[in-house]
């Protein structure tokens, strides 16, 4: 393959990075930027969501379609409810205090694993796509559904985007992130609105992970690279920033297509790393976050 | 005179530091209360005890017949109380009209529309769609006032709303709060300077050290400076 198409491909592969990595950086970012909560478990509600799917698709074997599409429905549903319980049990007690919720979030990440693993076990196990659709090109051909992950990804984004800036509860979860107090004094219950706010940032990731799963192994370990990424994206693309998340994952993801595929992967997450410690440096609000008043 | 908001015997604390010291005041039906003080003397804690916002360990908040120490924070405004937040606290990077949405989703059942509280801005009503922390000082107050007016409240609670005002637009937060008194709300209104209350308020009470020590008439003050002087210092 020449260089022209072969560049193609490796973008394309980046693409596919980026669109999952912008759902599940997004989900870290509207809980942080909402409730200050740094969710160290991020990455497990990610990896819940893959066994998730495999365990739902597995339940109609022989069609992949609709294990798929039932997976899509209610391996977030179900990540959402236990993102949800441990909102309350864990932490409301701790009142949201910023250092004790990354103690407790560690915490979950290992409880969640070991759940994972005891009832799920360590072996790495695929989840049929929903269709074999190749979509053929000139040069080569391409997987349909990669490129339908990327459809699905600006078709979430979107909407959450709409939802936040176009919506009544949009309007209520910034008005919490911007201040908390004075939300409260105009009638905002501020704790349903973390609730939410939590679970929909787990349910973000899990999707995200269902969507992954037909082309990456599901396994109880996986949850740690997009946790990672996930911060890598936010702090280059700013906290609470949609834009910034997108651009970010789109730069996080793309570069590190191109550069594993003409490189090597070690290259990349190298230059990835980087790249977040001179954001630190340079521009600690990230690329398109704002400064703190 | 009936009471609408009564406090009495209130405690309130920020972590183990005792800020209120069982203070109690009475807010009448249509009148404007002006709390008067120095710096730190309380009056910002009082208003966000009434708001739930800080805690009371000790006393009772009643409006009307209702207890409003045993609501949740978000349940005040409903009750009937809207406040205006000293420094205003505007969500800033939100429009002047999503600022007013979020008054309006907060008001009871038949409170006034937004039409009704524009009217009584109608600079911001041109401003609609601008950032409200682009806003000039004046009509970030006056949109403060906007949002809170939307409730509808029969409690308005005002802290410091004319700091760092020019003088013109001193007068007109004042008319506002005069034409409101005349619709019936009553208003707890916090300044630290007398000359900033002495035409709009009913009664001055004096806050000192978390304690209400004295509630006089306002318009006893005029012969009395020695007794603004203990309180407020000079003027
Ligand atoms: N968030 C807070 N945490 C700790 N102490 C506070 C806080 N807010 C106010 N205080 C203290 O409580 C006292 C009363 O403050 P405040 O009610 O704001 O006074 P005022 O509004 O009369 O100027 C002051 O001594 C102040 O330092
Ligand atoms: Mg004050």
């Amino acid at each position: 393959m020449s260089f022209g198409p072969h560049l193609l491909l490796a973008v394309l592969e980046g693409l596919v990075t980026s669109a999952v990595l912008a759902l599940t950086a997004l989900g870290l970012s509207l809980v942080f930027g909402v409730m200050r909560v740094v969710n160290v478990a991020h990455g497990e509600f990610f990896m819940l969501g893959a066994v998730l799917a495999w365990a739902i698709s597995s339940m109609v074997p022989g069609y992949p379609s609709l294990g798929f599409l039932m997976a899509l429905l209610l391996s977030p549903l179900i990540v959402g409810a236990v993102a949800l319980l441990a909102e309350r049990l864990v932490l409301r007690r701790l009142d949201y205090n910023p250092e004790a919720t990354i103690v407790a979030t560690i915490g979950m990440l290992y409880v969640i694993q070991q759940l994972a693993l005891t009832f799920y076990g360590p072996e790495a196990r695929a989840v049929p796509p929903p269709f074999n659709f190749r979509l053929q090109l000139p040069w080569f051909g391409y997987s349909g559904y990669k490129l339908s992950i990327i459809a699905a990804s600006i078709v979430l984004m979107l909407a959450t985007w709409f939802v936040l800036t176009r919506t009544r509860i949009g309007l209520v979860m910034r008005a919490t992130q911007y201040d908390r107090e004075t939300a409260q004094a105009f009638g905002i219950p501020v704790d349903r609105v973390y609730a939410g706010v939590f679970a929909l940032g787990a349910m973000l990731a899990a999707v995200a992970a269902v969507l992954i799963v037909p082309i990456q192994q599901a396994h109880y370990l996986m949850g740690l690279d997009p946790l990672l990424l996930s911060f890598i994206v936010v702090i280059i693309g700013g906290l609470g920033s949609l834009r910034g998340t997108v651009i970010a994952a789109l730069i996080i993801g793309v570069s590190d297509g191109v550069i594993s595929v003409f490189f090597s992967p070690t290259l990349a997450k190298i230059i990835a790393t980087s790249a977040v410690a001179m954001v630190l440096v340079f521009r600690p609000q990230g690329l398109f976050g704002t400064a703190p008043r | 005179m009936s009471a609408v908001l009564t406090l009495s015997g209130l405690d309130c604390f920020y972590g183990e530091v005792q800020v209120l010291h069982g203070l109690s005041l009475e807010l009448n039906k249509g009148e404007v209360l002006c709390l008067l003080g120095r710096n730190g003397a309380g009056k910002t804690t009082t208003l966000k005890a009434v708001m739930g916002l800080v805690p009371a360990k000790a006393g009772s908040i009643r409006l009307g017949d209702r207890e409003l120490t045993a609501l949740a924070p978000h349940e005040v405004p409903k009750a009937g109380v809207a406040y205006v937040p000293q420094g205003r606290r505007l969500f800033a990077e939100m429009t002047v009209a999503e600022n007013i949405e979020i008054g309006l989703m907060a008001r009871g059942k038949g409170k006034p529309t937004r039409d009704r509280v524009l009217d009584l801005f109608p600079v911001l009503r041109q401003r609609l769609g601008q950032r409200s922390g682009t806003l000039s000082g004046g009509e970030q107050q006056m949109l403060a006032m906007a949002r809170a007016l939307c409730l509808g409240p029969e409690v308005l609670l005002l802290d410091e709303p004319t700091e760092g005002l020019m003088p013109s637009m001193i007068g007109r937060i004042r008319e506002t709060i005069s034409s409101l008194r005349g619709e019936g709300v009553s208003t707890l209104l916090v300044e630290q300077r007398l000359e900033a209350v002495l035409s709009v308020a009913d009664r001055v009470c004096f806050i000192e050290n978390g304690r209400a020590r004295e509630t006089v008439p306002a318009s006893s003050l005029r012969d009395n400076p020695a007794l603004v002087r203990r309180y407020v210092g000079v003027g």
